[in-house]
């Protein structure tokens, strides 16, 4: 049966970027422990015999022409930019590498 | 109502004037609208008046107001999707729903409330506060449409647009005693509809009758090459199906009633106007098969996986760096503290749910047993419409399990609130449209009960030819509109 | 400081195998999923809409034009083709990312199992292609405050995203064993030869230094003869063609000093620095590098024909080793001329000297002898060097018309170089026109037999092949710039 402990929860907030508090961690795991028992049952419903359907419509190459459509303004771009300077987007500094 | 402004009866300008009355109101007491952009409406009310002046109005629906549900981005106009985290947004573009029905002359009277991020099938989880049933104050509209329904339903626009994922059109339709349709999957853009879950999102009409939802339909669907997932096929005629299913004759049309749909769980007195409503389809004609279609039993589970799995990474990107609520805590944060911190304050409970169990149900190691299996189950229920579709034109069913609850009342138990869409989900997961329209009300509580019908793809004409024909039956055996009799809410809100 | 063991003592105990990861901007007019144009060097947020900026709502549409380079590369590749693939999200959160997924491929590559003929030393490799798929470029941060300009210690960062969408094609080769000693020069011979491979195909503008070819090189090491994969580092940040090769050695000498001592591999991330010439540790791999794949549900399978797969195989430029054997004909290069032409990376150069009315030896010399030179003391690639082709043919002709000699010529490179402006310019501000005025020649060849008055004798006397050393006295007089055979005529005529 998944069971869905307190840390497990603290990970995926971590993975999800959700500063959670104690509260909420505490609250959330049996919640969420209830709504996968009640998801459980999917296992093993389908065998490999049974294709996954991620389109339920099936389309295939939908392709745009390589062709410049208008951009916003830098001015339309930014508007509602939390900060910025120098015409970008200011962030506050970033942890880790360089991507 | 197009009928009077074609008849010049009314004006444009008095029509939208005589609903942003309205919304002053009863809106206080109602709560269906975030937003409501008057000078904005009258403007386009009076360009449009201009245009019937002229003898070349922009589409049949030209003049008529309408109003928008809150998660389709309009340009100028504030898009919140119900949630802190958007707080004050104002997008530079226009939705293609939002850019046709500017095309076709409605004016857009303003933005109606929803669960945040479309989350919910009560509207309790909007960040700005629930929308009220307008047949009973203390009950939910349904969800996570439930500004579009309730506005509707209240008289405060005569047609809205909803968006329905899992039933967030239907089930507010059928508790609020409104129509809504579900139209197939690609067959109205997406483009500017904020994602909840991108493989099951689809817009569509909020009317008070089924010929208006055709109409609306038509205004809005079609072709749009800025969604890679939509159709380039022709809609149909629509309205003409309405037209011409308002005659009332059914024969030769083949019902599917499905088994697994109803009985259990289903409240008596929903089952019973279900039922009556079927009869009266028998007896305008239709033959009535039951079919069954044995893997509904997991389409919940299967919605409940895939649904949060897409909305975990569609939400990622609220994450303070662009746009939206930025929360910067104390001492010298890095964007990853801003990024949580932000995304902490900015979303409610059912969204942080949501995004944790998609996350969860992505991860290495569960993806296969969770989402896999998720994406499997939505073949097999793809399957057993096919089978069923090969027996019945159209398949029927009660749209909710329940009529409207009291707010409140399942708002700490997630499993029971996500039973509301046990009957609209598996249409989603197959792309296939559906219609809800009223059936009545409740023997035991009076309230409004939802009737929803079911075509296979890309016969959604099916549903307006069907849908008007019931309409029609019922109205004749009411003697008028089912939202004739709903209660006066200026006496509620005095 | 990090411990280093020469690198042939790392070549004698162990064997290294590599992987190189290699991300090439495609040169579509628009980027991969929006209309938005893609071109270098614009104001910073002038080239971004809803779609780009991951505004909410916005949605993607595939660039057909984009989809086809992938096939051709796929296909200049040897690699198949996927009759059906699919886009999928890689989801982590930075802050350059718009929607903070990827949109990318991941288990479905449009083309995979493929290979590449390197050639080093005249020797052929042959490197495996494990897939080539396609992907999205993020956006350009700029850190600000701080002492170095770069992520660590900086106060905050500006975002543009201008260049957040531009198409991206990620070809990964299988690790790249048995090549020994020579591995790193392998891996700078194959990342040169996809570049060429890559220009044939006009699919992108291959600038390594504006970033539109950017190369991870994996590595690891494994006991000679055992046969074995070690545990390998990703380095990152491997922006030229010299530094391919250098990274790879570094490593190899970082590695094998680190096992040699009874260490062991971490599975990192690690970063190059161009100026110092070493690697840094980055980011250790771990299991939040949780990306949560799913396909993409906006987007839909991607289906090429077979027609269409076939069109394009057709339509494919000539392979680079059968262009490379005509040229070499063409040229009249020995075989060993020829390796020394590949070694400097010079063919392309050459091809454009000879355009501009160069003869193929003295495009040769030029470039092989003479830049390469210069380029290696800069310690830049050979393309990089501030000098076009067209002015190498310039300077050639100035030679052929006699207005300068060939020690003139390398004076007039270093003006080049040195950003003088076009050769005739150099010529004129240096004032290195061959003198051939018999006026101050004459005065120059007096002064010579002044001082070898017994040299001046001999040649009266009839001893003709004595007037050498007078000649080199005039030309070392003339610091090079007489006309040699002038000088030559005037001296006889003088002293007869
Ligand atoms: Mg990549
Ligand atoms: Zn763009």
């Amino acid at each position: 049966m998944p069971e869905i402990t307190r840390d497990e929860v603290a990970h995926l907030a971590t993975l999800a970027r959700i500063d959670l508090s104690d509260a909420e961690l505490d609250h959330l795991a049996p919640q969420l422990s209830v709504i996968l028992e009640s998801v459980a049952s999917i296992t093993g419903v389908a065998g490999d015999d049974v294709p996954p359907t991620s389109h339920a419509i099936p389309l295939t190459n939908v392709f745009r022409d390589d062709v410049v459509t208008p951009s916003l303004t830098a001015e339309q771009a930014l508007a509602m930019a939390p900060a910025s300077e120098q015409q970008r987007f200011l962030v506050p500094r970033i942890l880790g590498d360089e991507q | 109502m197009a009928a009077d402004l074609a008849s010049g009866a009314t004006t444009s300008v008095a029509l939208t004037r005589a609903h942003l009355d309205r919304i002053s109101a009863v809106d206080g007491a109602v709560h269906a609208l975030l937003h409501v952009d008057a000078e904005g409406a009258l403007a386009q009310a009076a360009a449009s008046d201009a245009r019937r002046a002229a003898g070349s109005p922009a589409s049949g629906l030209d003049g008529v107001p309408i109003a928008v549900k809150d998660v389709l981005a309009t340009e100028g106009l504030p898009t919140t999707c119900g949630s802190k985290i958007l707080e004050g947004w104002v997008p530079p573009y226009d939705a293609t729903v939002a850019a046709r029905l500017r095309a076709a002359g409605l004016p857009i009277l303003g933005k109606t409330n929803m669960d945040e991020f479309a989350m919910g099938s009560s509207t309790e989880h909007s960040a700005y506060g629930p929308t009220h049933n307008p047949w009973d104050l203390d009950r939910i509209p349904g969800g996570s449409g439930g500004g579009s329904a309730a506005a509707v339903a209240a008289f405060e626009a005569p047609l809205a647009i909803g968006t329905d994922t899992g039933g967030s059109i239907r089930q507010p339709g059928a508790v609020t005693g409104t129509v809504g349709v579900k139209p197939t999957y690609g067959g109205v853009s997406r483009y500017g509809l904020v994602a909840m879950a991108n493989s099951l999102d689809q817009a569509g009409p909020v009317t008070r009758t089924v010929l208006d939802s055709a109409l609306l339909h038509e205004v809005i669907g079609g072709y749009d090459p800025m969604d890679s997932t939509s159709i380039d096929e022709p809609l149909g005629a629509l309205a003409d199906a309405a037209r011409q299913g308002a005659a009332g004759d059914m024969t030769g049309v083949r019902i599917g009633v499905i088994t697994e749909l109803g009985g259990e769980g289903y409240q008596a007195g929903v089952q019973q106007r279900f039922d009556e409503a079927v009869a009266l389809l028998v007896k305008a004609g239709a033959e009535v098969v039951e079919v069954s279609c044995p893997s509904f039993v997991h389409a919940l589970a299967a919605y409940y996986l895939i649904m949060p799995s897409e909305a975990s990474s569609n939400l990622a990107r609220f994450d303070a760096m662009r746009y939206g609520l930025r929360v910067v805590p104390d001492g010298d944060p890095s964007a990853e503290d801003v990024m949580r911190a932000s995304r902490d304050a900015g979303f409610g409970d059912e969204v942080k749910r949501r995004i944790i169990l998609g996350t969860y149900a992505l991860s290495s190691g569960y993806y296969d047993a969770y989402y896999g299996q998720a994406q499997k189950v939505r073949t097999l229920i793809s399957r057993d419409f096919e089978a069923a579709f090969a027996q019945a034109d159209v398949l029927v069913s009660p749209t909710a399990p329940t009529t409207a609850f009291k707010i409140g009342a399942k708002l700490d138990d997630p499993v029971a609130m996500y039973l509301n869409d046990v009957a609209t989900i598996p249409a989603n997961l197959a792309g296939i449209p559906g219609l809800s329209l009223p059936a009545g009300l409740a023997p035991e509580d009076g309230l409004p009960v939802g009737f929803q019908v079911l075509a296979p793809a890309l016969a959604d004409d099916r549903l307006y030819r069907v849908g008007a024909a019931l309409e029609a039956l019922l109205e004749n055996e009411w003697g008028g509109a089912l939202l004739d009799r709903a209660p006066a809410l200026e006496e509620a809100t005095a | 400081m990090t411990d280093l063991m020469s690198y042939d003592d790392a070549m004698a105990a162990f064997d290294p195998a590599m992987g190189l990861e290699v991300h090439v901007e495609l040169n579509t007019a628009t980027k991969m999923f929006c209309g938005c144009p893609t071109e270098f060097g614009a104001e910073p947020n002038t080239q971004t809409c809803p779609t780009c900026l991951g505004l909410p709502g916005s949605l993607p549409v595939v660039n057909g034009k984009a989809i086809e380079s992938a096939m051709r590369i796929g296909l200049a590749l040897n690699c198949e083709i996927a009759e059906w693939c699919r886009f999928a999200r890689k989801n982590y959160f930075y802050p350059d990312m718009p929607k903070n997924f990827q949109t990318s491929q991941y288990d479905e590559p449009i083309a995979f199992d493929g290979y590449l003929d390197v050639e080093v030393d005249g020797e052929i490799f042959r490197v495996d292609i494990e897939r080539a798929h396609m992907e999205e470029d993020t956006g350009k941060s700029l850190h600000v405050g701080g002492s170095t300009g770069r992520i660590q210690g900086a106060d905050y960062s500006l975002v543009d995203y201008n260049r957040a969408g531009i198409p991206l094609i990620e070809i990964v080769t299988r690790p790249i064993m048995g090549a020994g000693e020579k591995a790193p020069a392998v891996a700078k011979a194959y990342v040169a030869t996809l570049r060429d491979l890559l220009l044939g195909l006009d699919v992108s503008d291959v600038r390594m230094e504006q970033g539109s070819m950017r190369c991870d090189v994996n590595l690891s090491l494994s006991p000679k003869g055992a046969g074995t994969l070690g545990t390998r580092t990703e380095t990152k940040n491997v922006n030229s063609l010299r530094s391919v090769e250098r990274a790879a050695r570094y490593e190899v000498s970082r590695q094998a000093a680190l096992l040699a001592a009874g260490g062991s591999i971490l599975q990192e991330t690690r970063h190059w620095h161009e100026d110092t010439g070493v690697t840094t540790a980055g980011r250790e791999k771990s299991d939040a590098d949780d990306y949560r794949y799913f396909p993409e549900p906006d987007l839909v399978p991607v289906a090429p024909s077979r027609e269409w797969v076939a069109e394009l195989k057709a339509g494919l430029p000539e392979p680079l080793r059968d262009k490379r054997a005509r040229l070499q004909g063409d040229w009249g290069f020995t075989d060993l001329e020829m390796r020394d032409v590949v070694a400097s990376d010079a063919v392309g150069l050459i091809e454009e000297t000879i355009a501009a009315g160069s003869s193929p030896q003295a495009a040769r010399k030029w470039w092989v002898a003479e830049l390469t030179r210069r380029a290696n003391e800069d310690g830049v690639e050979l393309t990089e060097l501030p000098i076009t082709p067209e002015q190498v043919a310039r300077i050639q002709a100035l030679v052929d018309e006699g207005a300068i000699n060939d020690k003139l010529a390398r004076q007039v490179f270093d003006g080049v170089l040195a950003g003088e402006g076009e050769p005739d310019a150099v010529v004129a501000a240096r004032g290195l026109a061959v003198v051939s005025d018999d006026g101050a020649l004459g005065e120059a060849i007096d002064r010579a037999i002044a001082a070898n008055p017994d040299v001046a004798d001999k040649i009266r006397e009839g001893k003709v092949a004595a007037a050498g050393a007078l000649i080199g006295a005039v030309m070392k007089d003339m610091r090079g710039q007489a006309d040699a055979g002038r000088v030559r005529e005037l001296v006889l005529e003088k002293l007869s």
